[in-house]
């Protein structure tokens, strides 16, 4: 490693947990969640970088999908607060959070099943008449808007290759088209910051091909994106910046080539000692060489005599 | 056993204003439970609040019957946000406890002795058709034919009731195909979904809840224009009764409410005609006639056993799009 | 299930059918001609010699039908009921005014028929006298010490709501029915049959086990089995309720039926005096509801209950056959809410509707304890019952129920999961 300031064109200063961002999206200060005696979420400071993919990683219980909870208004933190575009959301209900552009998907499928593929897609789309009771009441108020998002919708079912079985049941769709038709529906909405959890999660290989380049896509399109995931393939793959998260709090944060190999990173993910073997814990049986202690022997031996 | 007269009388109630009033009240419920999901076991006590507001409004203050009409919406819409404001938070189950509470509640309040000055208390109220009957259209004479021949205020009160009740189906029809209804069927499903969508989900539920409550109060006014009016009336069995109607029928269908309070009614009729008639014939010889109403109720108990079990998407229901994991 | 009906038929058959006393039935619609029609009352004038009493207050119960009327400022009173039949009017003489008693304190119950009129006139004679009134502190007293009573027998029952609702997340609408059984075959076998009162207990509690097994052997189980989600299930003891609820008014009639014990001593506790029966109801319910704590808490099946109360799949991961606790965890609720049934049918009387009138209560106290916490029921019915009789002091008689159910709706609204129940998301 390095002595110097590490730098990074996204940071503005040393990069490191908590870092500055040069154009934040988001930026969250003191964000502490606990249920009962547990400290589920405790960050000091975070800020997701704009027009950027960020991955938030870390074990099995680090407080990631709180957080995501936190950020998006689906659960109340102990403390905090965290802007988005400038405006604060702190204690904003999560619908609100959505309409302002920062638009989540769910680790377990969220595609509600007794509608159509269609209709899951035309629900995500934003400032429709007809959703008010009064006017829906009156088809020509609204007609035009409903044409207007019907080919949207088509139109984004068409990339991700699901305009099929726009009219089926959206249960009888595969796991896999599921997830994608989160995606998808999330994109009516244009959203600003878009955030997937455990978007990968129990997706075969070929699928999961599929999704990175869509995800891609997104970044190009000016979309901001932060996923959760666990699968390292993935985050070395496509993102540009990592976040750690263990225990509740932000453990590192920086390129992903950078951040795997932190010392600090490994530990966390893979347990200290990873790499040594594990009767070496506690020292108590030092792991012997053979050839070493053959030859060490042998000299004693000689030495002996 | 005179099959004319039980059949005849079966038939005559298939429109009667009783029946219109269940079809109202089973549509309200097929709003608040087919379509958002929302379980309301208070239905009762929407329909006793209606009544009332329609009732003592008339008694105590003269009101004409157009203000009578607008008290009924304002009372059940304030009684719907009372009722909804706390509980739209809850998990299903706890609505529904909540909502037969507060219908109980309200029977209790309105028959009590304390305030019969102004309710009329278990005695109830009677005396307040007159501005309604002044509306009535028809001239004095006989209407209609066979089965279904009536004077001129039973047709004008069926003529309103069945009015009310086709107005509240298209009304139905217009708002479930629409963005709107699309929502609440998206919050029947999963709430945290269309939450992440920007939808206001607590704001949808209330007008649901809104929307069906006054359908309910409605079918309460109904229910007493032609008679008087009775707190015993509006008990839970009532609210029972009226979700075996929709059940029947098909909960999250246009017809189903009707076609299942018409069902409901006319077997009730048809069941209790041809029991007191072998009773009167000496076919059956050991159960009274009062008991053979009560077989009536014990067949409706097992029907909507039956029913839940092995057709929950009733006659009309699309059984792919109604299973119940609210 | 089926084998309940079917054995409540055939005792119908066997008992009831033939006096069917009850004239009418209750329903709760209006006869199929149903226009323009008129009311059937009983009602009386009051007096004290030629001035009108106001505010006296009468009692008129009878076909399922339980309603008080009260005089107004002319001495006359007027209670309209659903049917023709027969009733009784019983004068409440704590409410008439100072100085004023029953003529007869012995006799203030009359019989009416409602027959070939719309309505019928009864006369309570008053004269000079005391009604024993009390001051506000014995009065409290003797309203807590009812209220224990009533909180007793109502945890019984609700423990079983609890303990079924805990194992299987099923909220049984037709829970008030097995208090009802429980009472219907203790009057069958106590009083009309005339069998000894431990033999008869005996059988009621045994018949009632039975309801249970039949509920989970026969419905329950093969709807889990089936997949059925739990609305669907809760809509099924709906059905079941209105079905046994009928069966019931079939076999025994509308009439109200007072439970014959022999325990008809009175006692007095301080300022209170209570008959002999309520004090061995009380003792009855405080030993029961021991043994059932040290039931959950000391046995190993007690303790599988807990675990399959709390989460199932981990209960059957280790090794509980959790079907089979959900048998016993029905029988023993069942059992239990049968004696709750016999105590309640001694604590007021027995009619075919008794358990369903009180199954709002019953919710609302394992709802005020926390659902799913069997001590937690305790708690929320003992609250329940003393709540409902306290509050009579300031209130009407007739809103008292009123009142548990408000509570019901507060604590539901600032702290859903109960007094003991634990925070889980319940929105």
């Amino acid at each position: 490693m390095s002595d110097t300031m590490l730098t990074h064109p996204l940071v503005d200063g040393a990069v490191g947990p908590g870092c500055k961002k040069v154009d934040p999206i988001v930026v969250a200060d003191n964000v502490t969640r606990t249920f009962g005696g547990l400290t589920a979420v405790d960050v000091a400071h975070v800020e997701i970088p704009r027009n950027a993919i960020t991955a938030l990683i870390g074990p099995n219980g680090a407080g990631k999908t709180t957080f995501f909870n936190l950020l998006t208004g689906f659960d109340k933190p102990n403390t905090g607060q965290w802007s988005f575009e400038g405006h604060s959301l702190a204690r904003v209900p999560a619908f609100r959070v959505a309409r302002k552009g920062m638009v989540r998907t769910f680790q377990l499928t969220k595609s509600l099943g007794r509608l159509s593929v269609l209709q899951n897609m035309l629900l995500g789309a934003t400032k429709q008449p007809g959703e008010n009771i009064f006017t829906a009441l009156i088809k020509p108020l609204w007609s035009k808007r409903e044409e207007a998002i019907i080919s949207k919708a088509e139109e984004i079912l068409a990339r991700f290759k699901l305009l099929e079985k726009s009219e089926d049941y959206a249960a009888s769709l595969s796991g896999g088209q599921r997830k994608l038709l989160e995606m998808a529906r999330a994109l009516m909405s244009d959203p600003v910051l878009i955030m997937l959890d455990e978007p990968m999660a129990g997706v075969n290989p070929a699928l999961t091909q599929s999704l990175l380049g869509h995800i891609k896509e997104l970044k190009a399109e000016g979309m901001s994106v932060l996923f959760v995931e666990h699968d390292m393939h993935m985050v070395r793959h496509i993102s540009d910046w990592v976040i750690v998260m263990a225990e509740g709090k932000v453990v590192a944060e920086g390129p992903p080539d950078q951040v795997m190999n932190d010392p600090a990173v490994i530990d966390a993910y893979l347990g200290a000692h990873h790499d040594s073997d594990l009767g070496d814990m506690t020292g108590a049986n030092p792991v012997i060489d053979a050839k070493e202690a053959a030859a060490e022997h042998a000299a004693k031996k000689e030495g002996a005599i | 056993m005179d099959w004319g007269q039980i059949l005849s009388t079966a038939a005559g109630e298939l429109l009667s204003p009783v029946t219109a009033a269940y079809a109202l009240a089973a549509i309200g419920i097929g709003v608040h439970f087919g379509y958002a999901g929302l379980l309301n076991f208070g239905q009762a006590g929407f329909m006793a609040i209606g009544a009332y507001a329609f009732v003592v409004p008339t008694l105590l203050w003269d009101f004409p019957i157009w203000a009578a009409f607008l008290s009924t919406i304002l009372v059940s819409v304030l009684f719907a946000l009372l009722l909804g404001i706390p509980t739209l938070r809850l998990r299903a189950d706890y609505l529904a406890i909540v909502t037969i509470a507060s219908a109980e509640i309200v029977r209790f309040v309105v028959s009590t002795s304390g305030l019969t000055a102004i309710t009329g208390g278990a005695t109830g109220l009677s005396g307040y058709n007159g501005g309604f009957i002044d509306l009535n259209p028809f001239a004095p004479g006989r209407y209609g034919f066979g089965p279904w021949e009536f004077s001129a205020n039973q047709l004008w009160v069926r003529v309103f009731g069945w009015g009310l009740v086709i107005i509240a189906s298209v009304l139905v029809f217009l708002l479930m195909r629409s963005p709107w209804g699309r929502v609440v069927k998206g919050i029947r499903e999963d709430e945290d979904a269309v939450r992440s969508l920007g939808k206001n989900v607590y704001a949808y539920k209330m007008q649901a809840l809104i929307l069906g409550g006054v359908f309910g109060a409605f079918a309460g006014v109904i229910y007493v224009l032609p008679r008087s009016l009775q707190p015993t009336n509006y008990g839970t069995t009532l609210t029972f009764f009226i979700w075996t109607m929709l059940l029947l029928g098909g909960a999250a269908t246009i017809f189903g409410p009707i076609v299942g309070a018409m069902i409901f009614a006319a077997l009730l009729t048809l069941s209790d005609g041809i029991v007191r008639g072998l009773i009167r014939a000496d076919i059956v010889t050991f159960i009274s006639g009062t008991q053979a109403g009560q077989i009536r109720f014990m067949i409706i108990g097992a029907v909507l056993m039956l029913l839940v079990i092995f057709r929950p998407q009733g006659i009309f229901g699309n059984k792919k799009e109604l299973s119940f994991n609210v | 299930m089926l084998g309940t009906v079917i054995a409540a038929i055939v005792l119908a058959l066997a008992v009831g059918i033939a006096p069917a006393s009850a004239e009418a039935t209750p329903t709760p619609s209006p006869s199929p001609s149903g226009d323009f029609t008129s009311t059937f009352t009983i009602g009386g004038l009051i007096r004290d010699g030629d001035s009108p009493l106001e505010g006296v207050e009468v009692r008129v119960e009878g076909q399922g039908f339980d309603e008080i009327g009260v005089t107004g400022a002319d001495g006359r009173w007027v209670v309209p009921v659903p049917e023709q039949g027969e009733y009784t009017a019983t004068l409440l003489p704590d409410t008439l005014p100072e100085g004023v008693a029953p003529r007869d304190p012995e006799n203030i119950t009359r019989d009416v028929n409602l027959s070939t009129t719309n309505t019928v006139n009864v006369l309570f004679p008053t004269g000079e006298g005391t009604v024993s009134t009390s001051n506000f502190g014995s009065t409290l007293i003797t309203r807590i010490i009812f209220g224990l009573n009533f909180g007793l027998l109502l945890a019984l029952a609700a423990i079983g709501i609890s303990l079924i609702y805990g194992t299987t997340k099923l909220n049984n609408f037709a829970h008030g029915e097995m208090v009802t059984f429980g009472a219907v075959i203790f009057l069958i076998f106590g009083t009309t049959l005339g069998v000894p009162l431990i033999p008869a207990i005996a059988i009621t509690l045994v018949l009632s086990a039975f309801t249970g097994y039949a509920q989970d052997a026969w419905l329950h189980r093969p709807l889990r089995k089936r997949g059925v989600g739990l609305v669907q299930a809760m809509i099924v003891t709906i059905g079941l309720s209105i079905f046994v609820r009928y069966v019931y008014l079939f076999a025994i009639g509308g009439n109200i039926e007072t439970l014959d014990t022999g325990l008809t001593q009175n006692v007095t506790i301080g300022p209170a005096t209570i008959t002999l029966a309520s004090l061995v109801s009380m003792g009855v319910s405080i030993v029961m509801l021991g043994l059932v704590g040290l039931f959950l808490t000391r046995t190993r099946v007690g303790k599988a209950t807990r675990a399959v109360s709390d989460n199932s799949s981990l209960a059957a991961a280790s090794g509980i056959n959790v079907d089979r606790i959900i048998r016993i965890v029905w029988i023993l609720a069942a059992t239990l809410t049968g004696l709750s049934g016999i105590l309640y049918g001694i604590f007021r009387q027995v009619n075919w509707n008794m358990g369903f009138q009180i199954l709002l209560l019953l919710f609302a106290a394992v709802t005020l304890g926390g659902l799913g916490s069997a001590f937690g029921a305790l708690v929320g019915s003992l609250v329940i019952g003393i709540v409902t009789e306290v509050s009579t002091i300031w209130i009407p008689n007739d809103l008292r129920y009123a009142v548990a159910l408000l509570i019901l709706i507060l604590v539901l609204l600032v702290r859903p999961q109960g007094v003991l129940g634990r925070k889980e998301r319940v929105g």
